[in-house]
């Protein structure tokens, strides 16, 4: 029995992880196996990578295929790290067109999840750069996916955490680059409808995001900075600066679980209003920022999920349609800062619509937080929920270990599509996690 | 080695046990460095993804592939001479754990243990030897086992062959010593590999593949008789050596 806890360590799940070392036995393992799931590196937050009865562990599906630099198009094992891929291609002017905010993640991972980037809102989520991928069939058949063969699979399987089968290698557009530099410019918002407006007038940059203050009421919720990055050419660089940084972060470590205390209200609120000020510091002016404390700012601490102690954490994503986001979101933050002890940052950004059949973005607002766990918490979050219900958004699965099947529902439009693909492929009972098990998948 | 350009030729290296997770370490290592790569293995097929893994991740494209069984002792001479050209350097990472109790009982078994980690790579390395001593130069790395530094009741199958090992690659380097042929004896203790995946290894005591590569193709510039990996294992097995047999006989370990 393993630890299989996602990284929010809520809930707290073990169970039999076999590791597929090839190809070939993770097949034979989809095909025999009852009640199971792939998983990559765990970093999903909830209980989406824990098999109802068993989990494939494919990170052994570690090799690299491919690379055609004449299309861009590299060909993986579904267990290859983000962080290869960046460390291998980075160096040689190739970037993945979409990567989420950390790069421990698989390939395999990213695409069950559809993950989004910064970029999303012009480029799209990683699922859009796939051309094609291998998938093992509960029924024992390998198959070969693109938007071209087997379609319909191809478009549940984008998105489909794991559970129309597993993604055994795929292949995907990486775009050029001249430098890992990004030229990042940050934007100060007052409130709310300042963020908002920023993120819309910022819409034309490659990457843009707010980091909220969640813990800020009154006139000031809302408050955030809004981070614009676009890729350095080599003549942004000042002279004499590599081209491609090596990795930087990696460093420090949480060494155990913090006790619970240490995050209260108080040590919240003064982390969210150094960095609102830190950051403030900064409007209007553009630096060059290295790659990894970019993207993956958090990548630099090891283990930082166990800064929320024992009990874990839950993270809540949501996104909420154009038209009804602004008053949304600001509720959902008005209810966040009178519970009190909230989240370290939160982010908000705009997305434009997914492609697969089950994928999270849709045209909107999305504001993702983390939440220690307390006894206080599900209540606030049922509430939250209830107006993401009622304004037709949705959650995302890859952090969700909460909702109820009704707010699934509600918010998966193509759920019946999905289960009726599951069923004709053998899928249903067979191909299930503890996410597709509490969610009635 | 220069052309008649003056260009310096890539070096050659040849790896036997193309499919191991050491080896694979071994292979990139080497590749990354430029030098061109041929994977021996008895699984071609397993031997070709990782040659894959290595073109793709190192753009190098000289990464070449070859059948080998180390069990099939009569087929090292062609072998050696189907090459295209003798590398330069050549390591052996060939091993096989097998199962301590079944070896006691199945003489197959134990036979094919004995075979794989001492008979298979003794008899080829000798004739890597011959080869390299009548060319003038060469570095051969025999990737042995601190099993072998003394017989524990746990896996003295296993054991004995990697001291068998061992002890030839030390007679070998002792034959060679005033030539320009060097004999390295690579002894990893723990590494995480899939051959230990099901083990619970002591974390301080355990390397990766890659330092295991890393201490290997260091041995390019910097050679050496016997390498432990990690330094810390010269000395418990210092330790453990140390034990009078009377007492060591009661122990379990
Ligand atoms: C710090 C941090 C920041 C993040 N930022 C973002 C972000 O900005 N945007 C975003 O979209 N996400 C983000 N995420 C979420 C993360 O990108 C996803 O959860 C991703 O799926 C994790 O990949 P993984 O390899 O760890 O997969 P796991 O967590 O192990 O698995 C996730 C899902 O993928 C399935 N799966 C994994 N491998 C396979 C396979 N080979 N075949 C079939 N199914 C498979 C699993 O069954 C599961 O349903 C973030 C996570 C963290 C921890």
């Amino acid at each position: 029995m393993k630890d299989l806890s996602g990284w929010g360590r809520y809930p707290r799940l073990s169970g039999p992880l076999g590791t597929a070392r090839d190809m070939g036995p993770a097949a034979t393992a989809t095909a025999t196996m009852p009640g199971v799931t792939a998983r990559g590196l765990g970093r999903s937050y909830g209980d989406a990578a824990i098999g109802r009865d068993n989990t494939i562990d494919a990170t052994g599906l570690n090799r690299m295929q491919s690379f055609d630099p004449q299309t861009g198009i590299l060909a993986v094992e579904a267990g290859v790290p983000l962080a290869d891929i960046i460390a291998t291609f980075l160096p040689q002017g190739y970037f993945p067109c979409a990567v989420p905010g950390t790069r421990f993640v698989t390939v395999g991972g990213m695409i069950a999840s559809d993950v989004h980037g910064k970029n999303q809102h012009i480029h799209g989520t990683f699922g859009d750069h796939v051309a094609w991928l291998m998938l093992a069939l509960p029924d024992g058949r390998v198959m070969r996916c693109s938007p071209h063969e087997h379609a319909d699979l191809f478009k549940a399987t984008i998105g489909g955490m794991g559970l129309t089968g597993t993604i055994l290698s795929a292949g995907f557009r990486l775009k050029q680059v001249e430098t890992g530099w990004i030229r990042q410019t940050t934007h100060v918002a007052r409130n709310l409808s300042e963020a908002v407006t920023l993120l819309s007038q910022t819409a034309n940059a490659t990457y843009t995001v707010a980091w909220i203050d969640v813990l800020a009421r009154g006139a000031s919720l809302g408050r955030s900075l809004i981070l614009e990055g676009e890729h350095a050419t080599a003549d942004d660089l000042p002279w004499g600066d590599v081209k491609f940084p090596p990795s930087t972060n990696g460093r420090l470590a949480v060494p155990m679980d913090m006790p619970g205390w240490l995050l209260n209200g108080m040590t919240v609120r003064a982390f969210n209003e150094l960095y609102y000020r830190t950051g403030a510091r900064k409007a209007g002016q553009t630096t060059t920022v290295p790659w990894d404390s970019y993207f993956f700012p958090l990548d630099g601490i090891a283990h930082w999920n166990r800064i929320y102690g024992r009990r874990g954490f839950v993270q809540h994503q949501c996104v909420i349609p154009m038209a009804q986001a602004e008053g949304v979101v600001s509720d959902i933050l008005e209810r966040i800062s009178s519970h009190g002890a909230g989240s370290f940052l939160a982010v908000l950004k705009r997305l434009a619509p997914g492609s697969g059949l089950m994928s999270f973005p849709m045209e909107g607002l999305t504001l993702a937080l983390d939440m220690p766990f307390s006894d206080g918490l599900m209540p606030l979050l049922a509430e939250i929920d209830a107006l993401v219900v009622a304004a037709d958004g949705r959650l995302y699965l890859a952090k969700d270990a909460t909702q109820s099947r009704d707010t699934f529902a509600a918010g998966y439009l193509n759920l019946d599509l999905f289960r009726q693909l599951r069923n004709d492929i053998g899928a249903t009972g067979r191909m299930a996690s503890k996410l597709s098990e509490r969610l009635g998948l | 080695m220069t052309d008649p350009d003056g260009h310096s030729a890539p070096k050659g290296l040849l790896l036997v046990g193309g499919t191991s997770d050491i080896g694979r370490a071994v292979a990139a290592t080497y590749a990354a460095r430029g030098w061109t790569v041929t994977l021996a293995a008895r699984d071609a097929e397993g031997a070709e993804r990782n040659a894959d893994d290595i073109r793709t991740r190192s753009g190098a494209h000289q990464v070449a592939v070859q059948h080998l069984d180390i069990l099939d002792t009569g087929s090292f001479e062609g072998f050696l001479d189907g090459l295209d050209t003798l590398p330069d350097t050549v390591v052996c990472v060939v091993g096989m754990l097998g199962d301590q109790s079944r070896a006691q009982e199945d003489t197959d078994h134990a036979t094919t243990v004995m075979r794989t980690n001492f008979e298979g790579p003794a008899l080829l390395l000798e004739m890597v030897a011959a080869r390299f001593a009548a060319r003038g130069h060469g570095l051969i790395v025999g990737v042995s086992s601190v099993a072998g530094d003394r017989g524990r009741a746990s896996n003295y199958v296993y054991g004995a062959a990697k001291a068998g090992f061992t002890a030839y690659l030390s007679g070998l380097r002792n034959r060679l010593g005033k030539t320009d042929v060097h004999v390295a004896t690579v002894k990893p203790g723990f590494v995480r590999t899939s051959m230990t995946a099901d083990m619970d290894l002591i974390g301080p005591l355990t390397a990766e593949p890659d330092a295991v590569a890393d201490r290997i193709a260091a041995l390019e510039t910097r050679p050496s008789d016997v390498v432990y990996v990690l330094g810390i294992w010269r000395l418990i097995m210092f330790i453990i050596r140390a034990i009078p047999e009377t007492i060591f006989k009661k122990l379990s370990l």
